[in-house]
């Protein structure tokens, strides 16, 4: 699954990208149209950058009639949260509970 | 999501996992399969058009709602099912009961899609699509904050630990 976690900090190193991501958490189902109001891009830029969004599945499309509204998915971050970022916190208190007790041992 | 936040009508969720749509299919509609990821409470599904749904109370969260002074109902959630096509398509309604106010809000879309990936077979697309018209409460509710402890996470840690079951075969509470 490494790969996708690449492709999910791929996505999120760009600033642009990380606004579209913004956007798109303040208010779900959007056009392309816009996103791209809200963006000084081309529309061809802003299609580009979500479609890395999408390749990374931090944003997923769906058809409404004619119109194709792009949703956040959170689910890749939650994914780097429980696997990454749980795994530091955890080793972060247990070197605060290590320094509580060579601390305490000293006393 | 952080307080705040404007309720979403419609929240989408997606998620790759490395299993067969069918071992998908049961860990989702059966209740043996329910109760070790997520919110561990064990679902019944009558899996026909019309059929009944609903998630029970499990021990811990009685014992929560007794510790915090507020009673759990043995349903937590219901809802029915509208399309049943396994193990691919789960279309049911779904309402919340363990708290009044979604408990008093209509009833929810929640559909669920397992598509195996032709390009890489082996690995299956998930995605959960709630409709949340008229229930403000269910929707921020379910759509939880991101980086919150377990009860907080909504659907995207439930997806995750659905993922971390499927994979590794422990969840991700270790269970």
């Amino acid at each position: 699954m490494s790969e996708d976690d690449d492709r999910v900090f791929k996505a999120l190193a760009d600033p642009t990208r990380r606004f579209l991501l913004d956007l798109l958490f303040a208010r779900e189902a959007r056009t392309l149209t816009e996103l791209e109001s809200e963006v000084e891009m081309t529309r061809f830029g802003v299609a580009k950058h979500l479609r890395v969004l999408e390749e990374a599945g931090l944003v997923v499309v769906r058809r409404a009639g004619r119109e194709k509204l792009h949703f956040l998915n959170p689910v890749p971050i939650r994914l780097i949260h429980d696997r990454w970022i749980d795994k530091y916190t955890e080793r972060h208190v247990t070197a605060l509970v290590d320094l509580k007790n060579a601390l305490e041992d000293e006393t | 999501m952080t307080t705040g936040t404007p309720a979403l009508t419609t929240q989408v969720y997606r998620v790759w996992i490395k299993a067969t749509p069918e071992r998908i299919w049961t860990a989702i509609t059966d209740p043996a399969w329910t109760v070790r990821y997520g919110y561990a409470a064990p679902a019944h599904f009558d899996l026909r058009p019309g059929g009944a749904y609903h998630s029970s109370a499990t021990d811990e969260m009685r014992e929560f709602g007794r510790q915090n002074g507020f009673d759990i109902p043995d349903r937590i959630v219901d809802g029915e099912v509208v399309e049943s096509d396994p193990p691919h398509l789960l279309v049911q309604t779904w309402r919340m009961l363990m708290d009044p106010t979604t408990a008093g809000e209509p009833f929810t879309t929640l559909t669920y899609r397992i598509d195996e990936l032709k390009s890489q077979p082996g690995v299956c697309r998930v995605t959960v699509t709630h409709e949340l018209t008229g229930a403000p409460a269910t929707a921020t509710m379910v759509a939880g904050s991101p980086l919150d402890e377990a009860g907080g996470g909504g659907w995207a840690w439930v997806l995750s630990d659905l993922k971390s079951l499927l994979e590794t075969g422990t969840s991700l509470d270790g269970v």
